[in-house]
C-alpha cells in the first residue's frame, strides 16, 4: 500500500534534526503541495523546501501569517549579467591638424573608435567623449530670441563669432556655415566664401567644420574653393549627399587633406549607398564622418533616434558600410515651435511659460537623446545647451574631472527633501 | 515573449477557425495576440481540456520578459514594465514611462490642493491628442504618520490619479495606505532594513511595492525574497545618483538590470524600474535662483532614463518648460516605430466652411497634418484643409526631395474636386513651400497665396490676408 507523507510530516522530520537547509535534493515528477491552514510550519523550512523545488515562480503563498514574515530571511542572491561583445568597431576619425601634420591647429579632436553602445562602459570603455561644435554663419541670420541674445554683437563678423564660440562658450570645434553663398540668399561667390573660411581659421585655433548653404547646385563649387583655401588643416567638409555632385566635393576633400561629412536623410540604405560611393572614389575610411539627419524633439526625433541607433548597432555587428562616427545637427531643435514660440497656438493647451526657458531645453534634450543613440559630435548653438550636453556626456563617458557632487548626497533622502 | 512570429503562436491555438474570438482565422487571432491587442481569454476553446496543455504553454511563452505591474484603478490606471525588447526598433516599447510629480506632507492645505490641480490639469496638444502626466507622489517630509495620512486624504479628495506613497518608515506608509487602500497605490520603498514590514504591508493591502538598493546583489536578493513570499507586483529602484561618476554608474545599473531581465532571461530581476530624476534638486538646492538650473538637470536625468530603461519616474519641476519637453520625449520614444507616419490624403472640412472659406494646403505627414489641423480648428477658422500626398514626408523635406510639387497640388485639386467646394479658386500653400507658388499658379490656374512658415501663425496671417483683395469682387457677390 502506498504510504502517504504530509508536509507536516516532512516539517516534523526536518525540525527534529534541526535542518534549515536542504542541499543536493531533487524531487522528480509532478509535486503538489497543499498548505492547509492551521499547520504550523516554520517559514525557514518552507523557504528551504521552496528553493529546493525551484518554486519561486509557482506562486504558492508560503507566508500565511504576519508572524511568519518576522521569521523570514533574505534569500542571498548574486546579481549577474553577461557582457555584450561585438565584432565591429567604429572608425576613429581625427579632425584638425597641428603644425606637426602640416596644419595650424593648436589641438585636434578625435571621435569614434567605439566597440560598444554609447556609454556602455561596462561592456567596453567609450574611447572618446562626444565633442561639441558651435555654429557660426557668414552673415547675420534670424535666430530665436533665446539664441540671438548671445550672438548679437558678433553676427556681422564670422571671425569674431568663431572666437566667441571658443573663448566664451568653450566650443571644442567651430562650424562656419557659408549660407550667404545660396543663390536665393546673397549668391556670394565661392572665392569670397573661401576668404571667410581663412578668416575663421585665423581667428580660432580649434579644428573647424566648413558647411555650405545646402544648395545642391552651388555647394560643390563653394566647398571646393573652401577646401582649397583650408589646405592641410584637416577640416570636416559638410557635406556630401546623394542629391548633388558629391564626387566633386569628395575629390576636393581628398586632394586638400580634409575629412568629409556624408549626409543622408533618415535612410539607412541611402547612407550605405553614399558611403560606398565615397569608398569607390578612394576616400579613406578614417576620413569619413556620417550625418544621418537630426529631427527635433517632438518633430521626428523618434525617427532620428531609431535611425542612428540602428546604424550604430549594425556597425557594431560588423556592417563596415556604417561603422563611422556620427555627427548630429542639434541646432535643428530650434525648428520645434515649442522652442521659440511665445504662446501656444492651441487654445486648450496649458500655459507654455516663457519661451526663453523652453528653447535651450529642447536643444539639450534633442542632443542628449541622439547622444544615447550613437552621436559622437553635436553641432549646437545655444551656449547653455552646448555646456549642458557637454557636461552630461562627459559624466557618462566617465571623465575623471567631472565633478561629483552627487556622491555627497544620500540619494534616498529625496523623500524628505525640502 | 518567446515567440517570434504569428505562425509560432498559431501552433499553440486550436486551429479550427471557430471565430469565437471575433477574428476570421486562428492566424489572425495569433497576430493580434502578439501585438497584445487580444487576450488569450478571448479564445474559449483554448481552455477546454483538449487544448488546456497548449493554452498553458502559450500563456507562458507570450508573457512579457519584464513583468507588467499596474498602479491606480479605473481609467487612470497605468501599466509599467511589460517590455520585451532592449531597443524600440526590435518591435516597440509597450508601456510608456509613467511620469509622477511630487507633493509633500508639510505643504499647507491650499498650496497642496493647488499643486495637485496644476499637475492633474496640465495638458499639451500633440499629434492628434492631449498629452497629460500620469501620477502623484506624496512624500513624507514630516515623518509623522498622521500628518502623512491627512495629506494622502487631501490628495485623494482632489484627484483620481494613481498615487505613489513615499517613506522608508513602514508605520507612515501604513497610515497613508489606510486612506487609499482601494486605489492600488505604489508604496515606496522597502530597503535592506525595513523590508519585512513592507512585505507585510504589501501582502495585507495587496499593493505594488518598490524595493530600493543601489547594491544590485541586495536589490536582486530583495526581489527574490519578495517573489518567493508570493509578492510579484514589484518595482525596483537601483538609486538615481544625479551627477558625475554616480550618474555614470546609475546609467550602468539601469541598462544591466534590463539586460539581465530581457537578454539573459533572469526572471528574478525582470521587474519595472523606477528612476528619481528629482535627486537633481538635492545638488542644486531649492533656492529660487537655482531653480532653473535644477529643473534643467532634472530634465536631463529624465531624458537619460526615459530612454534607458525607467518604467516610472518621479519628478519635481511642474514648470511648463520642464513638462513640455519631458512629456514629449516620452511620447516620441514610446510611439510604436511600426506605425504609419502618414494620414489619408483628401479634402477635410474644419468647422463649418462655406464656398467663401479659405482652402489651406498641407502634406500627409501625420505630424504636419495634426499640427496644422489643430492650429486651424482650435482657432475656430472655418475652412477647408487639402491634404496632399507627399508620401508621408513633411513640407520642407518634400519640397527639397520633389515629393511635393506643382503637379501634386494639381492632382489633389482635381481628385478632391476642390473647385466644387470653393468659388474663389484660391489656395493657401505652406510658407515652407513658397518657392512652388509661381509654377503652381501656372499649372493649376488657381491663385496661390503663400501662408506662414508655421501654421501657428495662421490666425495673424488671416487678419492680414483674408479675404484676398484680388478676389474681393467674387467674395462680395
Amino acid at each position: 500500500m502506498e504510504k502517504k507523507i504530509t508536509l507536516e510530516d516532512i516539517a516534523r522530520i526536518l525540525d527534529r534534526y534541526d535542518v534549515v537547509e536542504l542541499e543536493d535534493v531533487k524531487i522528480k515528477g509532478d509535486v503538489e503541495l497543499e498548505l492547509s491552514t492551521g499547520v504550523a510550519i516554520p517559514p525557514s523550512v518552507v523557504q528551504a523546501l521552496q528553493s529546493m523545488m525551484g518554486m519561486q515562480k509557482e506562486g504558492i503563498s508560503v507566508v500565511s501569517e504576519e508572524k511568519g514574515i518576522e521569521e523570514l530571511e533574505l534569500i542571498p542572491t548574486k546579481f549577474e549579467v553577461a557582457k555584450t561583445e561585438w565584432n565591429g568597431q567604429i572608425e576613429e576619425v581625427t579632425i584638425g591638424a597641428t603644425s606637426a601634420d602640416g596644419g595650424t591647429r593648436e589641438a585636434t579632436v578625435t571621435i569614434g573608435g567605439e566597440k560598444a553602445l554609447p556609454f556602455y562602459n561596462f561592456d567596453h570603455q567609450t574611447p572618446h567623449p562626444p565633442v561639441i561644435s558651435v555654429d557660426c554663419f557668414d552673415m547675420p541670420i534670424s535666430l530665436a530670441k533665446a539664441v540671438r541674445e548671445h550672438y548679437e554683437d558678433v553676427m556681422e563678423d564670422p571671425g569674431e563669432w568663431a572666437k566667441k564660440n571658443v573663448r566664451e562658450f568653450g566650443a571644442d570645434m567651430v562650424t562656419i556655415h557659408l549660407i550667404s553663398t545660396d543663390p536665393t540668399i546673397k549668391d556670394t561667390p565661392a572665392r569670397e566664401a573661401a576668404k571667410t573660411v581663412e578668416e575663421v581659421l585665423q581667428a580660432v585655433k580649434v579644428p573647424i567644420v566648413i558647411g555650405g548653404s545646402g544648395n545642391p547646385d552651388k555647394d560643390p563649387e563653394v566647398l571646393e574653393a573652401a577646401a582649397e583655401a583650408a589646405e592641410g588643416e584637416r577640416c570636416l567638409i559638410a557635406s556630401a549627399n546623394l542629391n548633388m555632385d558629391y564626387e566633386r566635393i569628395a575629390k576636393a576633400a581628398l586632394e586638400h587633406g580634409h575629412v568629409i561629412l556624408s549626409w543622408t536623410q533618415l535612410d539607412i540604405n541611402a547612407q550605405k549607398t553614399l558611403n560606398r560611393y565615397l569608398f569607390k572614389l578612394g576616400v579613406p575610411r578614417e576620413d569619413i564622418v556620417i550625418d544621418p539627419t537630426t529631427a527635433a524633439l517632438g518633430y521626428g526625433l523618434d525617427y532620428a533616434f531609431t535611425n542612428i541607433e540602428r546604424m550604430r548597432i549594425s556597425a557594431l555587428k560588423g556592417d563596415t558600410d556604417l561603422a563611422f562616427p556620427i555627427s548630429c545637427g542639434i541646432t535643428n531643435a530650434w525648428g520645434a515651435r515649442e522652442a521659440w514660440m511665445k504662446d501656444s497656438p492651441i487654445k486648450e493647451d496649458s500655459d507654455w511659460g516663457p519661451s526663453v526657458y523652453r528653447g535651450p531645453l529642447y536643444e539639450i534634450m534633442t542632443g542628449l537623446t541622439l547622444g544615447i543613440a550613437g552621436g559622437d559630435m553635436f553641432m549646437m548653438m545655444h551656449p547653455k545647451a552646448a555646456g549642458a550636453v557637454k557636461r552630461v556626456t562627459q559624466m557618462l563617458f566617465g571623465a575623471k574631472e567631472a565633478e561629483d557632487e552627487g556622491k555627497k548626497v544620500r540619494i534616498e533622502d529625496w523623500v524628505t527633501w525640502k | 515573449m518567446k515567440l517570434n512570429s504569428p505562425m509560432e503562436v498559431w501552433k499553440y491555438l486550436p486551429g479550427t477557425n471557430c471565430k469565437e474570438c471575433g477574428e476570421k482565422t486562428c492566424l489572425a487571432f495569433a497576430s493580434l495576440l502578439m501585438e497584445r491587442k487580444k487576450k488569450l481569454e478571448e479564445c474559449p476553446p483554448l481552455f477546454e481540456p483538449k487544448y488546456a496543455e497548449k493554452g498553458k504553454k502559450l500563456a507562458e511563452l507570450l508573457a512579457p520578459e519584464v513583468r507588467e505591474v499596474e498602479i491606480g484603478i479605473g481609467e487612470r490606471a497605468r501599466k509599467m514594465g511589460g517590455e520585451d525588447v532592449m531597443h524600440r526598433h526590435e518591435r516597440t516599447f509597450f508601456n510608456r514611462t509613467v511620469l509622477v510629480y511630487d507633493v509633500w506632507d508639510t505643504m499647507k492645505e491650499e498650496e497642496l490642493r493647488e499643486r495637485v490641480r496644476k499637475i492633474t490639469e496640465w495638458k499639451k496638444f500633440y499629434v492628434g491628442e492631449f498629452l497629460k502626466v500620469d501620477a502623484i507622489a506624496i512624500r513624507s517630509v514630516s515623518g509623522e504618520a498622521k500628518t502623512f495620512a491627512q495629506c494622502v486624504k487631501r490628495v485623494a479628495e482632489e484627484t483620481d490619479f494613481p498615487l505613489v506613497l513615499c517613506s522608508f518608515n513602514a508605520k507612515v506608509i501604513e497610515e497613508g495606505l489606510k486612506e487609499v487602500s482601494n486605489r492600488r497605490p505604489l508604496i515606496y520603498a522597502a530597503d535592506k532594513e525595513n523590508w519585512k514590514e513592507f512585505l507585510g504591508i504589501a501582502k495585507r493591502f495587496k499593493v505594488p511595492v518598490t524595493l530600493f538598493s543601489p547594491d544590485l546583489d541586495m536589490l536582486n536578493s530583495l526581489a527574490v525574497t519578495f517573489s518567493s513570499a508570493g509578492i510579484e507586483d514589484i518595482v525596483l529602484d537601483p538609486g538615481t545618483y544625479p551627477e558625475g561618476g554616480g550618474l555614470e554608474q546609475t546609467f550602468s545599473r539601469f541598462v544591466r538590470i534590463r539586460r539581465a531581465g530581457i537578454a539573459d532571461g533572469n526572471k528574478g530581476i525582470a521587474y519595472p524600474l523606477i528612476a528619481v530624476p528629482m535627486t537633481a534638486w538635492m545638488v542644486h538646492g531649492s533656492k529660487a535662483e537655482n531653480a532653473l538650473a535644477a529643473s534643467y538637470w532634472e530634465a536631463i536625468i529624465a531624458d537619460l532614463f526615459i530612454i534607458k530603461y525607467a518604467d516610472i519616474m518621479i519628478l519635481h519641476s511642474i514648470e511648463p518648460h520642464s513638462l513640455i519637453p519631458v512629456r514629449t520625449l516620452v511620447a516620441n520614444i514610446y510611439t510604436d516605430p511600426r506605425r504609419p507616419v502618414s494620414v489619408e490624403p483628401g479634402l477635410r472640412e474644419i468647422g463649418n466652411p462655406t464656398e467663401r472659406s479659405p482652402l489651406f494646403v498641407t502634406t500627409n505627414f501625420a505630424l504636419t497634418y495634426y499640427t496644422v489641423e489643430s492650429d486651424i480648428s482650435s482657432n475656430k477658422i472655418d475652412s477647408y484643409l487639402m491634404v496632399v500626398d507627399s508620401e508621408g514626408i513633411g513640407v520642407e523635406s518634400a519640397v527639397a526631395g520633389g515629393q511635393l510639387n506643382a503637379e501634386s497640388f494639381k492632382d489633389a485639386l482635381e481628385s478632391f474636386k476642390a473647385a466644387d467646394k470653393v468659388k474663389h479658386k484660391t489656395m493657401v500653400i505652406p510658407g515652407l513651400a513658397a518657392r512652388l507658388s509661381g509654377e503652381t499658379e501656372d499649372v493649376t490656374g488657381w491663385t496661390v497665396l503663400v501662408g506662414p512658415r508655421d501654421s501657428g501663425r495662421i490666425p495673424d496671417w488671416m487678419d492680414k490676408n483674408w479675404p484676398p483683395e484680388t478676389g474681393s469682387k467674387t467674395m462680395a457677390r
